[in-house]
């Protein structure tokens, strides 16, 4: 599913009109990517959370050519999914397999 | 920031009242849930996407004891930041 198939499917489920719902999943994640970029923690109940790490520049080496490079220092996002999810996605695999 | 958060911001600039916004995002999360625990990828422009993966089997070690175990295969949700995401939280 994308983001187009989201907001029709809102639309759908909500009873909105196209444009609004548009507007709401737009602004869903347009929040979610401010708190990110200000380095805040997003705490989803039944979904999960994300939280954002921070790395130190280190020195690295191009795979391909063996070249020394210094990577700077960077932050990047991660996702831990709630356990209620793991737990369903896993349940739903097991159930799968038992039909095989 | 929690989903109150995300429901405040929907109530301030749609519009709808505060039970309504709530409802709508929760829904948005659902319609979102939905699709992953059946198998299915969800991909959002600008921000990351979803996947869920089959793991195989694998041998492994209980880490406190050193007794080795057998990992049974299994399905996990993985989640991939899009570049646009990775630049902006590092403020290119």
């Amino acid at each position: 599913m994308n983001k187009s198939e989201m907001i029709e499917e809102l639309a759908v489920q909500a009873d909105l009109n196209h444009k609004v719902a548009e507007t709401i999943v737009n602004l869903v994640i347009d929040s979610m990517k401010s708190a990110l970029i200000e380095g805040d923690r997003i705490e989803l109940r039944g979904f999960g959370s994300f939280h954002i790490e921070e790395y130190q520049s280190y020195t690295g080496r191009n795979p391909k050519t063996g070249a020394s490079i210094e990577v700077p220092p960077k932050k990047l996002p991660f996702f831990k999914a709630g356990k209620e999810l793991k737990e369903k996605i896993n349940n739903q695999f097991l159930d799968e397999l038992n039909q095989e | 920031m929690t989903k109150a958060d995300i429901v405040e911001t929907i109530y301030e600039k749609v519009g709808l009242s505060k039970r309504e916004s709530a409802r709508i995002v929760d829904m948005i999360f659902d319609i979102m849930k939905n699709k992953l625990e059946f198998g299915e990828n969800v991909k959002i422009s600008g921000f990351g996407s979803f996947s869920v993966r089959d793991k195989n089997a694998r041998r492994g070690r209980n880490p406190q004891t050193g007794e080795e175990i057998i990992i049974s295969s299994r399905r996990v949700l993985s989640f991939k930041p899009s570049n646009v995401l990775r630049k902006q939280i590092n403020n290119f």
